[in-house]
């Protein structure tokens, strides 16, 4: 297929269209409403299901009940709608159900901003509903990257039986870049044993979290917890970008934040002067091992973020002391300057 | 090579979609592109603005503070761009609604009566494409035949807004010579 | 001994679960429960129905029922049954949900599922007060009745009057059954059971979404004998609350 020029939110859900997904819950909000749009006008065109529901709340619970069929399901939003979708992400979680959320976050706290932020770190790799449970989350810094992670964000849900998070900001949602849809190898996926669709010629299936004893509640978060160590195992995703011993300074960066250090790195480059790029693609499982390892050596590890300090955390844990963990943000909605960024390196060098 | 340049102007004026026509032609000439919109309250009545990266090699950030290049088409859109400019380069002007001059002595300027031009092919909401013209013409950002071939197949089905968008291109590329 | 004469009178339907009740003796869930599964059974729809429970008593519903079932959030049933049937408008799905659920914390849910028109079936509890989480006060809480968080009675200078559900639902103008009924005693059992069968056939007929709002007793919670229970239903509830349908899809024009 040849290249098109697409916004990142309408080559979302085009992705999924083109992983053969037909159903789509949503409600408006900026900066991800194109989503929606979009959909609105290519989904009755592939004969699949579109609807705008009465709030996230209910969308997110739609997900669930749609996602409990068997049907393969999604729903994009931005983050004020995605905190009223905390619920519903949580009981499918805990259910174990496959869904997928693409969050195109804006600045908070609160109605916050419109503009592209990475304050949702926390909300969507700790946890943000109630309860013990993660998502797999997954973060595209370019919109052809939007597209590949969201024609795999439905295998891997159904592999995991598990909400998965595509997580960009406004800026990826919002700009146009080249993209090709490249249908990914097929995933080997178990049965759908569990769906509620009619109990023909078996008996019928439960689908809750809700388990009044303590010792069935807790072997069900044990049983999460078995399949969260499967994805740090099988799922950990991050770019390399530069990263070679003689780095001065290690950045850990994602989505587009990640970019701007590129320039950054490239300048710096042309100074003679060394600068790596651990980039993040799946923020949980979080690439520990890989930020370990790139910091060795370094005089400093760097986390760049449009948040005031969110995974900075998770570099501070991978790091462990082999560098000193620096942080530089900008929130709101600002998005940070190459300029800005190489002023916090030289200090560091 | 890298080259980045901002469209400004109020809403309604196609300052999106000329943008988008110099993503498109570049993406089919093989570089790599990204096209940023303003969004959201920015959109509502105010100035509308738009940055396109054109690259030979993978984009860093997308947004950009000093572009080599500006297109104006309103007032408060110049006031706006014409400082963050980087030396060197070049502001396009709407001198049909913008009725100063860069007192910059570091970049080149033109000035372009887009809507004169527009009106009198008889299209006058399509000033915006004068303006295109002149820019390609004098920043050589994209090839002004494969800008051609593009506005073609846009307007291919409409054959006089074709020919009329054609003819205002084409006196916008003039602007650009003729200047030289 | 003459065996050949007996014969099977009673049995438990097919749609329902061989399992000793969590309820409070002289709690109507049961009967209800038992109607819905005798409906099932009548329609033939046991196989292709899937149940979403609320979060209230009949949290545990599907412990009951033997057909697929979700448990659904707080007041979300509506939309999780939204979910089912726009992914799977072959399925036969329903809604159990009691009135803290549906008419408080799921009121949004219910009256956008019922305004689209979603092709599903609600059976909504009223039985005037929280039960599981203890006897506090329900939006269908009656004037003066003490609950827990009502220990003077309700006021309704404070907290409004009680909601009317079937009649607010009426209101909209999307075509719909919408009827309530009672289970007080055996005559107004029987008279639910075809209000729940009329439900169901609406659904498999793809005609409108439709909701039985079902006036129950809440012996424990209301302080009362199971027979005070119905004596008061009848009395204190039903006036406020009159039987009957309130929309039908042949007379939904307004």
């Amino acid at each position: 297929m040849a290249k098109k020029l697409m916004k990142g939110n309408e080559a979302i859900g085009e992705a999924a269209i083109q992983a053969g997904v037909r159903n789509y819950f949503c409600y408006p909000i900026t900066p991800q409403s194109e989503v929606a749009e979009y959909l609105a006008k290519r989904m009755p065109e592939v004969g699949g299901m579109f609807l705008q529901g009465e709030s996230e709340l209910a969308v997110g619970n739609m997900i669930f009940g749609a996602a409990a069929t068997g049907e393969r399901v999604f729903t994009t939003s931005s983050s004020p709608g995605i905190s009223l979708m905390q619920e519903a992400i949580s009981y499918i979680a805990g259910a174990q159900l496959p869904a997928v959320f693409a969050n195109i976050v804006r600045g908070g706290p609160g109605l916050g901003g419109i503009l592209p932020a990475q304050s949702d770190y926390f909300q969507s790799v700790k946890g943000g509903g109630h309860g013990d449970y993660k998502m797999l989350v997954l973060a595209p810094s370019t919109v052809q990257e939007a597209v590949d992670l969201m024609m795999i964000a439905f295998d891997l849900a159904d592999k995991y039986t598990n909400p998965v998070m595509i997580i960009g900001d406004g800026m990826i949602g919002q700009m146009m870049e080249p993209v090709e849809f490249k249908k990914p190898p097929p995933m080997a996926l178990p049965p759908k044993k569990w769906a509620a669709n009619g109990c023909k010629g078996r008996d019928p299936v439960i689908i809750r979290s809700l388990f009044l004893d303590p010792l069935r509640l807790e072997q069900n978060n044990r049983e999460l917890f078995v399949k969260y160590r499967r994805m740090q195992a099988e799922e950990v995703r991050f770019e390399r970008y530069n990263v070679e011993k003689g780095n001065k300074v290690l950045i850990v960066a994602y989505g587009t934040t990640a970019r701007i250090c590129k320039t950054v790195i490239a300048d710096f480059k042309a100074r003679g002067i060394n600068v790596g790029l651990l980039r993040p693609i799946s923020l949980y499982p979080f690439p520990m091992a890989a930020v370990a390892e790139a910091a060795e050596g370094v005089k400093a590890v760097l986390s760049v973020e449009m948040s005031m300090g969110q995974m900075v955390e998770d570099v501070e844990r991978s790091v462990l002391g082999r560098a000193p963990v620096g942080f530089f943000g900008r929130v709101g909605g600002v998005v940070p300057t190459p300029e800005e960024i190489t002023v916090e390196i030289e200090k560091l060098l | 090579m890298q080259k980045e340049v901002t469209f400004a102007g109020f809403g309604g004026q196609g300052i999106m979609s000329i943008g988008q026509f110099v993503a498109y032609t570049g993406m089919e000439e093989g570089s790599e592109v990204v096209w940023l919109p303003s969004y959201g309250p920015e959109m509502r009545g105010g100035t509308a603005y738009c940055t396109v990266v054109v690259s030979d090699r993978p984009i860093g950030s997308p947004i950009i503070q000093n572009p080599q290049y500006a297109v104006v088409m309103n007032r408060p859109s110049f006031d706006k761009f014409e400082p963050t400019i980087k030396p060197g380069g070049l502001i396009v002007i709407n001198s049909s609604l913008i009725d100063v001059k860069s007192r910059r002595t570091d970049i080149d300027q033109l000035g372009v009566p887009a809507n004169e031009i527009a009106i009198k092919h008889g299209l006058p909401r399509s000033a915006n494409i004068a303006m295109l013209g002149a820019f390609v013409g004098r920043s050589g950002i994209i090839k002004s035949n494969n800008l051609k071939k593009f506005i073609e197949k846009k307007f291919g089905s409409r054959r006089e807004v074709l020919e009329s968008n054609m003819k205002i291109l084409e006196e916008g590329l003039g602007i650009a010579e003729n200047s030289q | 001994m003459e065996r050949t004469a007996e014969k099977v009178v009673f049995t438990r339907p097919e749609a329902m679960k061989n399992a000793v009740t969590h309820y409070c003796p002289g709690c109507t869930h049961g009967v209800i429960h038992r109607i819905v599964a005798e409906v099932i059974d009548e329609l033939g729809i046991r196989d292709k129905t899937v149940g979403v429970g609320p979060v209230g008593c009949s949290v545990l519903i599907y412990n009951y029922m033997n057909v697929d079932f979700l448990e659904a959030a707080h007041g979300r049933a509506p939309a999780f049954a939204t979910g089912i049937k726009r992914v799977r408008p072959d399925l036969i799905a329903f809604t159990y949900q009691g009135d803290g659920d549906l008419a408080s914390i799921g009121m949004g849910e219910i009256v956008h599922a019922a305004n689209r028109g979603e092709k599903f079936t609600t059976i909504f509890v009223n039985n005037a007060i929280y039960g599981m989480t203890g006897g506090q006060m329900a939006p269908t809480t009656m004037p003066g009745q003490v609950t827990t968080t009502c220990p003077l009675g309700r006021n309704t200078k404070d907290t409004g009057e009680p909601i009317r559900m079937a009649e607010l639902l009426s209101a909209l103008k999307t075509s719909a059954f919408i009827t309530r009924v009672s289970v007080h005693s055996p005559r107004h059992i029987v008279e639910t059971k075809k209000a729940i069968l009329r439900a169901f056939r609406y659904q498999i007929d793809k005609v409108c979404y439709s909701l039985v709002e079902v006036l129950s007793i809440c012996p424990t919670n209301w302080g009362l004998t199971t027979k005070e229970s119905a004596k008061w239903l009848e009395e204190t509830m039903i006036p406020y609350y009159p039987l009957g349908d309130k929309k039908t899809p042949e007379h939904s024009q307004r």
